[in-house]
């Protein structure tokens, strides 16, 4: 029995949730094999070597990497699967993209967003939009799951995997990528970051002028509500909540933000939520541990000041 | 061309469900319920994609009880052709789902396939890349932006850190999100003729799928409860706060 848990790659390094998903795939206290793709993969095989925990990396190098694709990935995830008894990866868009096709071809089902695995077929997931913790269990042969990254702590870097070679199958042709446009922020991604700054509609066009210095000054990554990014105060990816990034910072500060259940769907497990809004009554007070009631057109640059002078 | 909507009736997204004390489950049989509003929205884009004149024909399909004609109707005031009903006593799990909807693709041969990118309640997100991986065709999750070229669908979608853009070659699955498009306000007189439409029934046991569950929700929980938020009087104490918590040093 093994685990087959696949790695995803931001430029030439390994993404953060790599490690997280590794450290969920140690639950089952099994040897954990790392699937590893890309059209070049130099760089990065050193790093891979180093996961704790990992028995062996898998490499997988073909042009065809460089953007990859589901049907892509899913042929050569299939091509190795009969030697794996679980197959892991983490709950990002290409995970969770991949992992169901991988599991419907084997005739299985995945669980997916996955928060703890219990026993080694019991696991919880947030359902409901967050407002219901459910307890599964997997009666599969195989397990397959995606975890939610922010729920597990990144593995250590002091490992000495075994380096393998696999061949990648050909190109599938069903679907081809032709372009992407990336925001590349100096910030911390919204989904590792330490600090998490975010505002409502209520900021505006004042938006960025508002948090990007404040921002600066704690190494917070800027998020916002659903109603901020639809008005166009903020990009697209900003977005926290059920149907936007879901974070699990160690402090979340909602600047304006109502507090809607889509919404608290995505911050419910931050470490300290500080919330501040105008309306003591704000429904975001009753899931926030510090509150300041009071205008954020005052206190925004009142805080700015005070972090300047800090 | 022929485009299949897969349309669930499911728990409204505006209702917070309860768990039921004598089952420690969710009890979703005496909710209200609503068509997925991701499904809503593909059933918008379809419709465009009709009234742009690429499209000839728009089939909703949903598996459930006949309470799920509830939303086949708002499928047809939203302007689609027919529509279909698996019917199925049971709630279903996605790669069941996912096996009558191929037993369906393959009936009807649509060039296009929408699903939502998940249907709220137990939001696994998980049917449309299953049909697809099954059908053995492209699929693209989260679209935003969608456009027919020949033979071809142009696919932007919602990434990690921005938006994608792929093209895949039809037939092809593809599945919405929130940004897709707002779907039109339905008027009342397209509502009275949807209900005199006739709803096609298959029975899902009769379709040669296994249907049998493959997991079992054994419990459900609410997560805890924060006490409530303690007040802090000025930016002062914020900062304070702040260093306390060791995000300023
Ligand atoms: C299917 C679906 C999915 C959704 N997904 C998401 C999601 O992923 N993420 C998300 O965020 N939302 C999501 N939503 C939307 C969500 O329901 C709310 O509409 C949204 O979160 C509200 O954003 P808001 O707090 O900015 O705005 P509002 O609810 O309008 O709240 C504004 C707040 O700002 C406060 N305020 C105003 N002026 C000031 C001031 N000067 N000083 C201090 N406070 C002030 C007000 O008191 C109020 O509490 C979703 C909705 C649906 C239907
Ligand atoms: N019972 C159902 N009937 C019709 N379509 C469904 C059903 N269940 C899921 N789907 C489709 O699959 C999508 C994703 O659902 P899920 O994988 O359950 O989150 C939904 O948005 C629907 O388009």
């Amino acid at each position: 029995m093994s685990v087959l848990v696949l790695a995803e790659k931001d430029g030439n390094q390994l993404k953060p949730s790599t490690y997280q998903a590794v450290t969920a795939a140690s639950a089952w206290q099994l040897p954990i094999d790392l699937l590893v793709y890309g059209d070049n993969l130099d760089a990065m095989a050193a790093e891979a070597r180093q996961l704790a925990g990992v028995r062996r990396v898998l490499l997988a190098q073909a042009g065809h990497f460089q953007h990859p694709l589901v049907e892509d990935v899913l042929e050569l995830v299939l091509g190795i699967a009969n030697q794996y008894t679980h197959v892991l990866s983490a709950h990002s868009v290409f995970g969770k993209s991949v992992i169901p096709g991988i599991a419907a071809r084997l005739d299985i089902a995945p669980i997916t967003d996955v928060i703890e695995i219990r026993t080694p077929s019991t696991y919880v997931r947030p359902s409901y939009a967050g407002n219901i913790l459910s307890t599964i269990e997997n009666l599969e042969p195989v397990q397959i799951i995606t975890v939610r990254a922010t729920a597990f702590r990144a593995c250590s870097r002091d490992g000495e995997a075994e380096l393998v070679t696999i061949d990648a199958p050909a190109v599938r042709g069903t679907s081809k990528w032709i372009g992407e446009q990336l925001t590349h922020s100096e910030r911390p991604e919204l989904n590792s970051a330490r600090v998490v700054i975010a505002g409502g509609r209520s900021l505006g066009e004042e938006f960025n002028n508002l948090l990007d210095p404040i921002a600066e000054r704690l190494d917070a990554a800027i998020g916002a509500t659903r109603a901020c990014v639809d008005a166009g105060f903020a990009a697209n990816e900003l977005q926290v909540g059920q149907t936007g990034t879901i974070i699990a910072p160690e402090l979340y500060i909602a600047v304006g933000i109502s507090g809607a259940m889509q919404h608290l769907a995505g911050i419910k497990d931050s470490k300290i939520i500080v919330a501040i809004n105008h309306d003591p009554d704000a429904p975001i007070f009753k899931h926030a541990d510090y509150g300041l009631v009071a205008d954020l057109f005052t206190v925004l640059p009142e805080l700015n000041t005070a972090l300047q002078q800090h | 061309m022929k485009v299949l909507v897969a349309v669930k009736h499911t728990i409204d997204h505006n209702v917070k469900p309860n768990i039921h004390p004598d089952t420690g489950l969710v009890d979703i049989a005496q909710v209200k319920k609503a068509i997925n509003p991701f499904d809503e929205i593909s059933l918008e884009e379809a419709v465009r994609l009709k009234e742009r004149g690429q499209v000839n024909e728009i089939v909703a399909v949903a598996i459930g009880g006949a309470e799920a004609k509830d939303s086949l109707r708002h499928a047809y005031a939203l302007g689609v052709d027919r529509a279909l009903l698996i019917e199925t006593d049971t709630p279903l799990q996605p790669l069941a789902v996912a096996k009558l909807l191929k037993a369906i693709v393959t009936r009807e041969q649509p060039g296009l396939i929408f699903l939502g990118k998940q249907a709220v309640g137990e939001d696994y997100g998980q049917t449309g890349q299953m049909l697809a991986a099954l059908l053995g065709v492209g699929v693209a999750t989260f679209a935003s932006a969608i456009q027919l070229k020949d033979g071809q669908v142009e696919v932007t979608r919602e990434v990690d850190r921005g938006t994608q853009t792929l093209s895949l070659q039809l037939p092809a699955v593809v599945t919405a999100d929130l940004r897709l498009n707002e779907p039109r306000f339905i008027k009342l007189p397209n509502l009275m003729m949807a209900k005199k439409k006739p709803i096609e029934t298959l029975v899902a046991s009769e379709l040669n799928v296994d249907l049998a569950p493959r997991f079992r929700v054994v419990s459900a929980s609410e997560p805890q409860q924060k006490p409530g938020a303690i007040q802090l009087a000025n930016v002062q104490e914020l900062v304070a706060k702040l260093r306390q918590v060791e995000v300023l040093q």
